[in-house]
């Protein structure tokens, strides 16, 4: 029954469920810890119920109540050079010995599987709600121990430094500008932070369960709806999810719109941070110009499927909107007078010494700090990490189209500015280059019918990182349990880190430096 | 003439507030708010209500008003134009000194009665600097004082006529200086404040009256206009000529009109230092007022 070797995926591939090896815990424990010391990255760690019924659709995550304690835990890893993705599972009861103390990566996975499946990680350091969400039905979770039969997000223990000279500073959930619920607890020496404690939790909407027994209408657009800002990068992780376990392969003109669509959403965003950042030390004129500038990559998107965000763009089987002729010649006029004017704004930011200054040393998060906690995205290539899923993992239009892949050594917020300038020439390059040479194909492909008890792992590079969507069938071909990787879920943690021994008042700085989602980590 | 100079910062301040946000807007390419916005939000402030927290005490309330009452006080005996404050006397230089020091001290121990962790750490900032600010003013009067032979603000700008300046010009220039700085601190702007953030993190002394809200957050408002006229007149006053002709009040208003779109200049074109590169910034304009002094003793 059980197999050694884990089974090996390419991003975008399909597995039936009996494939995946189903590990003795004791020897899945030893297979993540012995992977990730050897250089391996834990993409996802999630558990989904274990003996599916048949036909319950009324108990959200497919698990009949009482039926059995068994849970089936799923670990997804990067592994090797160049990498590949290796899946393994195991069936654990009520408790397992902790991971975490051996690999520190896995910290929050465990902790939402605690949440969800009342799962005990036995001896692991911090277990404490990641959502405050109310576990599956049947389960007893970790947030109805904490705080007494109710869920309230925050409302738990913190880490917390005693003495006379040390104060506790609390932040949020209601903030001073217009962004998203978060608590933040710093200890303080002074002005100095000894450490920071990041409680969300507060944008929980519970998408995982509610596509459970899907995929339907609704589905695609509470995808689109995880992270507003990651609008195409969810989306298109859920497409091609949903494509690998019908067995269909979009057009490649469909695979070439959607890569201009997620390039255009990395501009946008990229170049609304540069803004952002520069608000944030007061510079006038960076923030001013670069905050048009956003508006401008937005519209173009808008152009191409009639919302800012691009929703409603792409569905599996392809993208609902084509791109005739007179449309790619007027969005490369915008586009192209847009990066003019981004090319005579960014001088002022790199060329200003009080800014690199401001930016220089803030918020640093070390090479062997993000190896450690496994971030991804923007956030690991700022400390010289090679991670892109568009080089690692190429899939749809990527596989095609080789990307270079853009790092910085310094790991401060300096690094994570200038990466995103860095990113903001390749993404404009790659427009450049596939907008005039659209491939042919139509643009939505029929589907077929989902594949029976399998189990599709989905990588998609969005803005800020890697984002991860695993999909399991049931045996009627049913979502029987949909996993959102956000990579703001790796990355939180690396924020909280890049505070330690830093100014308080340099926080705003370094929080908009990583610009993490909080409803893509709340879910 | 005396009653036209005693109203004359009290009606104009707020309009410097408003001349330093349209320069940003104009810098930023934006339209900007009007030039009186400064007034609609005094007005809409004092048409609000108050709320007090359960925690504090009279000390919170009185706050605003001390700040205020201090601000006026020194408003009153700064000169205009060449005429002297309504109250001004001989040793002025050191109420005018003192009252803006009550004032902050009002200000800093009504943000630590909220018992809120972000105030304390505005309090905590705005003591730090202005421990360095202060003997920048102080010596740089000092030093002022030294070189005209006069104790009051009147009687040292109107002594310093181009003759004085010739004779002192290093020594003022450096005065002048200093000043221009302990006028950027004190009025909480950007390169040592950000006047605009709301990160309450960042700030030093907007995070000091977040718990205050209505007609008290309009006397604050007030009271930093007429801060920004006065400390702004301290560094006007030294480059005018002020021997009392008429006129000279007007030049003496463009001026501070002028200072008011120069630092709108330096605030669209600057970003704000890190808090720790502040006190480098304070403490060489403490160096400057004191090497003013030493030339002037020389």
């Amino acid at each position: 029954m059980s197999q050694t070797i884990p089974t090996i995926t390419p991003n975008g591939g399909v597995l039936p469920l009996d494939e995946i090896p189903r590990l003795p815990v004791q020897d899945f424990r030893e297979f993540l810890i012995r992977r990730v010391r050897s250089g391996g990255r834990v993409v996802a760690l999630f558990a989904a119920p274990y003996a599916v019924p048949n036909r319950i659709r009324d108990h959200a995550w497919g698990a009949a109540p009482h039926e059995n304690d068994q849970a089936r835990l799923f670990a997804v890893l990067a592994d090797g050079k160049p990498p590949t993705l290796l899946v393994a599972s195991s069936v654990v009861g009520g408790e397992y010995s902790s991971i975490t103390p051996e690999c520190p990566q896995v910290h929050m996975f465990e902790r939402e599987i605690a949440e969800q499946f009342g799962i005990t990680p036995l001896g692991h350091p911090w277990l404490k709600p990641v959502r405050f969400q109310p576990p599956c039905p049947g389960r007893e979770g970790l947030s109805r121990h904490e705080s007494g039969g109710k869920a309230l997000p925050a409302a738990s223990s913190f880490f917390s430094v005693e003495g006379e000279e040390v104060h506790e500073v609390a932040v949020g959930p209601v903030h001073a500008g217009i962004i998203e619920p978060g608590h933040f607890r710093f200890q303080c020496h002074g002005e100095t932070v000894f450490h920071l404690e990041i409680a969300l939790g507060f944008q929980h909407r519970g998408v995982e369960r509610a596509v459970i027994g899907g995929p339907n209408n609704r589905t695609p657009l509470l995808m689109e709806t995880l992270a507003g800002d990651t609008t195409i990068g969810h989306a298109t992780a859920y497409a091609q999810a949903i494509e690998a376990l019908c067995g269909c392969t979009p057009s490649p003109r469909a695979r070439m719109i959607r890569a201009i669509a997620l390039e255009l959403e990395r501009i946008a965003n990229h170049v609304g941070d540069l803004g952002a950042l520069a608000n944030d030390i007061g510079f006038l004129p960076p923030a001013a110009y670069f905050g048009r500038l956003r508006g401008d990559f937005l519209n173009l998107t808008a152009a191409l499927c009639g919302n800012r965000f691009g929703r409603g763009l792409v569905r599996p089987g392809g993208v609902r909107f084509d791109l005739e002729p007179d449309r790619v010649s007027s969005m490369l006029g915008a586009f192209r007078l847009a990066m003019e004017d981004v090319h005579q704004v960014g001088p002022l930011l790199w060329k200003s010494h009080l800014v690199t200054d401001r930016f220089n040393g803030t918020g640093v998060v070390s090479r062997e700090q993000a190896v450690e906690l496994g971030l991804v995205g923007l956030a690991a290539r700022a400390c010289g990490l090679e991670r892109d899923v568009r080089r690692e993992f190429a899939s749809g239009f990527y596989a095609d189209a080789q990307a270079p892949c853009h790092t910085w050594p310094t790991g401060d917020v300096f690094a994570r500015a200038h990466v995103r300038w860095l990113e903001i020439e390749q993404s404009a390059q790659f427009i450049e280059n596939h907008l005039q040479r659209l491939s042919d194909g139509a643009t939505p492909v029929p589907l077929g019918a989902l594949a029976p008890s399998s189990c599709a792992i989905s990588l998609v590079e969005g803005w800020r990182g890697e984002i991860c969507h695993v999909a399991i069938t049931d045996t009627q071909s049913r979502l029987s349990r949909y996993k959102i990787v956000d990579p703001s879920f790796h990355n939180w943690t690396g924020l909280a880190l890049a505070l330690r021994g830093q100014q308080i008042s340099d926080f705003p700085l370094c929080n908009k430096s990583f610009n993490l989602s909080y409803c893509g980590h709340d879910l | 003439m005396v009653v036209f100079h005693a109203v004359l910062p009290f009606v104009l301040a707020p309009l410097l507030a408003g001349l330093i946000n349209k320069t940003k807007a104009v810098f930023a390419g934006r339209r900007g708010a009007p030039l009186l916005q400064p007034y609609y939000d005094l007005g809409k402030l004092l048409g609000k209500g108050a709320v007090y927290s359960a925690t504090t005490t009279w000390i919170f309330r009185a706050g605003p008003l001390i700040g205020l009452a201090a601000t006026v006080a020194a408003c009153l005996v700064a000169p205009l134009g060449g005429r002297p404050g309504p109250l001004s006397f001989e040793g002025d230089v050191i109420l005018f000194a003192y009252v803006l020091g009550l004032s902050r001290f009002f200000t800093v121990i009504a943000a630590l009665d909220t018992g809120s962790s972000f105030e304390g750490m505005g309090a905590s900032r705005e003591v730090h600097f202005s421990t360095l600010v202060e003997p920048a003013l102080w010596l740089g009067l000092a030093a002022l004082v030294r070189i005209t032979g006069q104790f009051s603000l009147h009687g040292v700008f109107s002594t310093l006529s181009p003759d004085v300046w010739t004779a002192h010009a290093p020594a003022l220039a450096l005065v002048a200086t200093a000043f221009g700085i302990v006028f950027l601190a004190e009025n909480a702007r950007i390169p040592v404040d950000d006047p605009n953030t709301h990160l309450e993190l960042t700030m030093i002394h907007e995070v000091m009256v977040l718990d205050h809200g209505g007609p008290d957050l309009a006397l604050i408002e007030y009271a930093s206009a007429l801060r920004l006229w006065i400390l702004g007149s301290l560094v006007v006053g030294p480059l005018l000529p002020q021997s009392g002709e008429g006129w000279e009040a007007v030049s003496f208003v463009a001026a501070l009109a002028a200072l008011a779109v120069a630092t709108g200049v330096v605030e669209s074109t600057l970003p704000r230092l890190r808090l720790l590169g502040v006190p480098k910034l304070l403490v060489g304009a403490g160096v400057m007022s004191s090497l003013a002094l030493v030339l002037a003793l020389v």
